[in-house]
């Protein structure tokens, strides 16, 4: 039996209903139809009047499910696309993000984004806003790159007291496949060795870590053994492994698909120069999606996110420095 | 909409008894009394920030308070002072939260209106209008899970705040819900120094209630014993089960935006008009007129809220300020998240 990532996105959200009379799940076309991606699929079946759609109100979908998790409920937001999240961006950042440092009472809601691109989908339909959300204090932001890791932190967002925002990649829905589903993981804040390497680190996260994989299967042909840190969680994101892993290649490339201003890949950066600039041999890189709209040719798109060559390309130069 | 404020067309026996006019009128006296305070407090310097008032608007959120029961769910606004009172807030909440005394709910970290106890179904308003309507919707969604159906949940939005897309999102979804919320519109005619005509251009304001497929009531604001009626049979209505209800209040701000703004560009013509009364002179007239009170228990009444809110000032004022060093810094509930932050 093989199960996907979007496969174990619905898993976790059925066994989080089963589990937790206090989840419910609130979006557009989650219902019956099963949502737009299908994480959605048969749940409504399975649990009548648990999974609502609804209308087409980003702010209200955000400020209801405030409004219940401080009446006791663990409400689900879907985001049909991450890309519209923004339109209940007020309510995630001012009101959620707020609530429990101004009322000392949590807001344990899941907001999922299906983020990022595939070939085709435009401006509007491929953003990846981890850096956006993890700007503001009080949200934890989600960003798992694997089957096991979009099952396990899904159930982990779900039961966190504070409002997460849970990044998962749309091209990796149904690309990842894994042999089954994990009974535990690795807690939601510490990153994951995902190579080890001695030459140079690589701190990716969610489907660019997979971009990160192939460059060093690559660059392992060229003799450049890399280590991959996988972040797993960019808000709060675990600096211990990151540090520890450029303590062993002192070298450190980070790769995101957000846009570069302020994102993730810059405080990463901050943090390793502020905490570990002893550490270093060579000056900190990164790369992001270019800094312009996502575009929608295939051709254009190909190159505006990072790509295993592009990475292989800066490792290599920065092997070399 | 600004000259045509009628006297409302009223049954012949009043169904507001004595006990429950002179129950709002207290709270309206003691909500007044008390930003009397907080503006003489302000002028003094002894409040940082803003201090918002609600001058004008007591009857309305009077009514609407008295009429919310013991696990409603309540989300007032600005200018909800005597409301959030005859809600259960604690009198001297009020100070600890505009002083940010380390003890009240807010511990300093946010401040005046931004207020509440949410635990208790009483909600802390945010600034951006419009966004608590659905914040009480939500709340009335969890009670509707757990298998509540006693409880209704009310807020409150000015003229200004029914321009937001907020206010329409909440709306729809609570009618579609058809959730027990019953949203008050006060239209005080200006928002911050903007006119009613450069904020809507349909002719009232409930009107939009049919669009939204809710039921929509009108009440002069400036007059308690219609408040109280309108009020009372709009919360019935959603108690029964018919779904949101729009109501719409008509008054005056009788104050600036805020203490700092002396109001200036407003119609002074307004002052004269039927919406330009002071509702809580025109409850007291009423009072007095019904023989339900004569001046000796009005100036009874006064003294008592004065006493009580000198006594609410003097106990916050003991209380310690929020102080930078034992302050958290976490904006975190997580256990393990806050652990981490405090090793940091």
């Amino acid at each position: 039996m093989t199960i996907t990532y979007l496969e174990a996105i619905r898993e976790a959200q059925e066994k989080a209903l089963r589990d937790d009379q206090r989840v419910y799940i609130y979006g557009q076309d989650v219902g019956a139809f099963g949502g737009a991606f299908k994480a959605t699929k048969n749940l409504a079946k399975e649990f009548p009047g648990r999974i609502l759609d609804a209308p087409i109100s980003e702010d209200a979908m955000v400020g209801s499910a405030i409004g219940a998790a401080i009446e006791g409920m663990r409400p689900i937001i879907e985001m049909q696309f991450a890309d519209f999240s923004v339109v209940g961006f007020n309510q995630i950042v001012n009101q959620a993000a707020t609530l429990f440092w101004r009322t000392q009472v949590a807001c344990p809601i899941t907001i999922r984004l299906p983020s990022g691109g595939n070939p085709g989908s435009g401006p509007f339909h491929s953003q990846c806003l981890e850096s956006l959300y993890s700007h503001f204090p009080g949200l934890v932001v989600m960003t798992p790159a694997t089957v096991e890791d979009a099952y396990t932190m899904l159930l982990e967002a779900v039961e966190i007291d504070d409002p997460v925002i849970f990044c998962e990649h749309k091209y990796l829905y149904n690309r990842l496949k894994s042999d089954a589903l994990p009974e535990t993981g690795l807690p939601y804040d510490t990153a994951r060795v995902a190579r080890s390497g001695r030459d140079l680190t690589i701190v990716a996260y969610s489907a660019m870590v997979h971009e990160a994989l192939a460059a060093a299967d690559q660059l392992r042909k060229e003799g450049i053994e890399v280590e991959v840190v996988d972040l797993r969680c960019v808000k709060p994101f675990d600096l211990k492994t990151v540090l520890g892993s450029v303590a062993r290649t002192a070298r450190l490339l980070c790769v995101g698909e957000s846009w570069p201003w302020g994102g993730v890949n810059s405080e990463v950066i901050a943090s390793v120069v502020t905490h570990g600039f002893h550490l270093l041999d060579a000056p900190p890189q990164r790369i992001n999606s270019k800094d312009t709209p996502i575009p929608f040719h295939p051709n254009l798109w190909g190159v505006h996110k990072p790509s295993s060559q592009v990475i292989a390309a800066a490792a290599r130069k920065l092997h070399e420095w | 909409m600004l000259d045509t404020l009628k006297e409302p067309k009223r049954e012949v026996v009043s169904s507001v008894s004595r006990e429950q006019y002179v129950d709002a009128f207290r709270w309206m006296l003691l909500g007044r009394t008390v930003e009397e305070k907080l503006a003489s407090l302000w002028r003094t310097g002894k409040i940082s920030g803003g201090v918002y008032l609600g001058k004008g608007q007591e009857a309305i959120s009077a009514a609407l308070g008295i009429m919310l029961k013991s696990g409603d769910i309540f989300g007032p606004l600005i200018r909800d002072q005597a409301g959030r009172l005859a809600f259960g807030e604690p009198l001297i909440d009020v100070f600890r939260v505009h002083f940010g005394s380390r003890t009240g709910l807010s511990r300093g970290r946010d401040g005046n209106v931004h207020r509440g106890n949410p635990r208790e179904g009483y909600h802390a308003m945010i600034s951006h209008l419009g966004s608590l309507i659905s914040v009480v919707a939500g709340a009335l969604l969890a009670r509707r899970f757990k298998g509540d159906a006693s409880a209704i949940g009310a807020t409150t939005i000015g003229d200004g705040g029914t321009s937001t897309g907020a206010f329409h999102e909440a709306i729809n979804m609570a009618a579609i819900e058809k959730l027990p919320l019953v949203v008050v519109v006060v239209n005080n005619q200006y928002a911050y120094s903007t006119p009613n005509s450069r904020q809507f251009a349909c002719s009232d304001l409930v009107d939009r209630a049919i669009g939204y497929g809710v039921e929509g009531h009108s009440l002069d604001g400036t007059d308690l014993r219609d408040c109280l009626e309108v009020l009372a049979h709009a919360t019935a209505r959603a108690r029964a089960g018919r779904g949101p209800q729009m109501v719409v209040g008509s008054c005056l701000r009788l104050t600036g935006h805020a203490e700092h703004d002396d109001a200036f560009y407003m119609d002074k013509s307004l002052y004269h008009t039927r919406l330009g009364r002071d509702c809580l002179k025109v409850a007291e007239t009423y009072l007095q007129q019904h023989q339900w009170a004569d001046e000796v228990l009005l100036e009874n009444w006064r003294k008592n809220a004065k006493e009580r809110v000198e006594e609410a000032v003097a106990d916050a004022q003991r209380e310690p300020l929020a102080d930078p060093s034992t302050e958290t810094w976490c904006p975190y509930a997580t256990q393990r998240i806050a652990e981490a932050l405090l090793v940091r």
